[in-house]
């Protein structure tokens, strides 16, 4: 058992856990993620390590409720425990050797994006961060990516807060201004992605994208998570989650994310009404 | 007296139309007197050809003694001395390759239906018996088992029997591997192997789950922990595709991704966290244990039609007879000689059909088996809206990856020396699919109880 060991709500949708996990946060790396599952009978869902302290054996996740597993996630508060917590998965984002990198975050996306923003910031890397939310209510992680960033902009797609307009929007102002990035690492929703590695292959400029697909044991033993990239299927769990932007077949991606769709909906409502009734 | 019948006491089992639409178990297993009265038909041969045939060396003519006796408890007792799990192999061992097919009696007519009555013992065991084993004393030595499947269970098993002090580590949120997410309910329900995994708790085996070896915790690191020995049954866990188009539709499964959907998460029953398709028409490609029970799977979820497209003749199958004929009675179609080419998707990315090309049988090729070959201009397609893929798995790369030192061959295999186990690491032993290859629950048993001994006379020959 995995005990939470604090809760922050970031917006309406979003909350952070932190979660005692020593052995996992003595080797997690950025770019990495862990599966769960909340209880007995319950679902693995795949979150990508947000943060961890090696010292404390700590382990943060954010997630977003979507469904009706993380809404059984989000019922839990400090003091009470994940029946299951493993990892880290997944190879680590690769941050050797860039001086100068773009960062896009989409959503809670950013939740990924900002260990690897953090890692190069601490390497010495510069980094210019570029995060997008749909409006002003559901920023999160402002301070953090400040912090770690030499240049940052914050795009919201109705205005209401920051520059109105898509991340895509400020990575093409930034490249015409003339930047020159080793790389652009995005991560966030898969059509966001797609919008990005379109732009920078105009550009020339290499990107690397963080992939999640529907997975379920996470370590290679199922291939349900699998992606055409260069014409070749990878397993995200393991050869990933961070791929060439400009190899991954986006729109094969999009499709399979959706092959659960009406189950996941139905299972939504029902976690909802049962909710409710426990409210009442 | 002997029972001289030349066939089997047959085995009470569900009626194929009613048991293709449950998860229950198929077999219903012997009463008391059908036992005794198999019992009866062994003709305790002084060389117990029968022993030989099994890969664990029960023996076999002993205990079957006492069933005849009608000390089942006492049968039990002589069984546990060589098997770990005798619920599990009575219920999934091939013992019409093993220790069937050495038997006398088999000759002119049925051998004695071992499987069968290993079976009826473990079951009175564990319906019957409540002593909790008893928990050897420790030796003071630490082993680690990697992989809480077949050969990793019976390892820690015969350790702990022999006074280490042995810990599993389990990838997955349960022990038991095949025996949990891929072999199904009704060939072997959960509740069976927990119980049997529960013994080995017991007994003083830790299992740890949630421990991702090569990732968590590298090999080197256990022995930085103090472990003195390592045992590696981590399986051939990796599925193969076939790499034709069509095949990352939304519909087509690898048979572990499905099976695992299904065993392990539960995802036959109602209200269950996690989602499967509940599709009409299912192609299950391949002809192994693996391919038949994804069939019968599909089925059980409501599928009207499930085929088993297969590229040889019913002749090559590596599937068990039982499991085909059980198959068959559940109304499972049989597509043999036919090789999809093909998948084709709706327009929103559905799988809707399956092209396949039929087949002839030329040559035998370097296995023996005589190669298929495609028969031109015979190409059609057939009406799917689910394929699953059960073609073969191979070993992770996880471990082998990660550890310095430790040979593996151009399969991915672990290479061992002899039955031993024994890897070109010190100290480290390897069995199982880890090192064959996809192959049998009991040859991995086989292998972890050599490994076992192993171990137990590298770490006596160190003090």
């Amino acid at each position: 058992m995995y005990e939470i060991l604090k809760k922050t709500i970031l917006n309406p949708t979003v909350a952070r856990m932190e979660i005692a996990a020593p052995l996992v946060a003595k080797k997690a790396e950025p770019g990495q993620f862990i599966i769960l599952r909340v209880d007995e009978g319950g679902e693995r869902i795949p979150l990508t390590v947000a943060d961890f302290d090696r010292e404390k054996g700590t382990v943060t996740i954010i997630y977003q409720i979507v469904g009706a597993t993380t809404m059984a996630l989000n019922q839990l508060e400090e003091g009470d425990c994940l029946h299951d917590f493993v990892g880290p998965l997944g190879t680590p984002s690769h941050t050797e050797g860039l001086k100068k990198v773009a960062v896009i975050g989409g959503g809670v996306g950013c939740a990924i994006a900002f260990p690897v923003a953090k890692k190069l910031h601490e390497q010495g890397t510069e980094v210019h961060s570029i995060v997008g939310f749909r409006n002003k209510d559901l920023v999160i992680l402002e301070e953090e990516f400040s912090a770690v960033s030499d240049k940052m902009v914050m795009m919201t797609d109705d205005g209401s807060y920051g520059t109105k307009g898509l991340v895509t929007n400020a990575l093409k102002e930034l490249l015409d201004a003339g930047e020159q990035y080793d790389e652009v690492i995005a991560i966030g929703p898969l059509i966001m992605m797609k919008f990005v590695a379109k732009l920078t292959k105009e550009y020339g400029v290499k990107t690397i994208v963080s992939m999640n697909p529907i997975m379920i044991d996470g370590t290679g033993m199922c291939g349900g998570c699998r992606l055409s990239v260069g014409g070749q299927v990878k397993f995200a769990c393991v050869d990933g989650p961070d791929f060439d932007g400009h190899e991954v077949d986006f729109d094969e991606a999009m499709e399979r994310a959706t092959m659960y769709k009406e189950f996941e909906r139905h299972q939504y409502d029902e976690a909802c009404n049962l909710f409710q009734k426990e409210v009442r | 007296m002997p029972n001289m019948s030349l066939t089997k006491n047959p085995m009470p089992v569900q009626e194929p139309d009613v048991r293709n639409h449950n998860f229950e178990e198929v077999a219903l297993g012997y009463t008391k007197e059908q036992a005794v009265d198999e019992a009866n038909r062994c003709l305790h041969c002084k060389h117990k050809p029968c022993v030989a045939g099994c890969p664990v060396a029960i023996d076999i003519p002993e205990f079957i003694a006492k069933i005849k006796e009608e000390d089942f408890e006492g049968a039990y007792q002589i069984i546990s001395k060589s098997s770990s799990l005798p619920a599990v192999c009575g219920r999934v061992c091939p013992q019409e390759t093993q220790c069937e097919s050495k038997c006398v009696r088999g000759v002119k007519g049925e051998p004695v239906a071992i499987g069968r009555l290993e079976r009826f013992v473990a079951d009175y065991h564990m319906a019957n018996c409540k002593a909790a084993p008893v928990k050897p004393e420790s030796n003071g030595h630490k082993v680690a088992v990697i992989g809480a499947g077949p050969s990793g269970l019976t390892c820690a098993g015969d350790l702990a029997k022999a006074g280490y002090e042995v810990t599993v580590f389990e990838a997955l949120h349960t022990a038991g591997g095949v025996l949990v997410y891929g072999i199904p309910q009704f060939r072997l329900p959960k509740e069976i192997v927990q119980r049997e995994i529960d013994t080995l708790k017991e007994i003083g085996v830790k299992v740890e789950t949630n421990m991702v070896i090569g990732k968590v915790l590298s090999i080197d690191e256990l022995f930085e922990d103090g472990f003195e020995a390592i045992f590696i049954g981590s399986g051939a866990g990796l599925p193969r595709f076939m790499n034709i188009p069509g095949e990352n539709l939304k519909g087509v499964y690898s048979a572990n991704e499905f099976l695992t959907r299904v065993n392990l998460m539960k995802a036959y029953r109602e209200g269950s966290a996690t989602p499967i398709q509940h599709a009409k028409k299912v192609a299950v490609v391949g002809g192994g244990n693996v391919a038949m029970d994804a069939a019968r799977c599909a089925k059980r979820l409501g599928a009207e039609e499930v085929s088993i497209v297969y590229r040889r003749s019913e002749a090559e199958m590596p599937a068990r007879l039982e499991e085909v004929e059980h198959a068959k009675e559940e109304g499972i179609v049989f597509r043999v000689l036919n090789n999809p080419t093909e998948i084709l998707g709706t327009e929103d990315g559905f799988v809707k059909g399956m092209r396949c090309v039929r087949m002839e049988l030329g040559e035998p090729d370097a296995s023996g088996r005589r190669r298929p070959v495609e028969i031109p201009d015979s190409e059609y397609v057939l009406d799917v809206d689910c394929v699953i893929m059960s073609i073969g798995t191979s070993p992770n790369p996880l471990i082998r990856n990660t550890t310095k030192g430790l040979d593996t061959n151009r399969h991915g295999c672990i290479i061992t020396e002899d039955e031993s186990g024994q890897t070109s690491r010190e100290g480290v032993y390897a069995g199982g699919d880890a090192v064959t290859g996809a192959a049998t629950v009991i040859l991995a048993m086989g292998a972890g109880k050599h490994a076992a001994k192993a171990i137990d006379e590298y770490i006596q020959a160190k003090k």
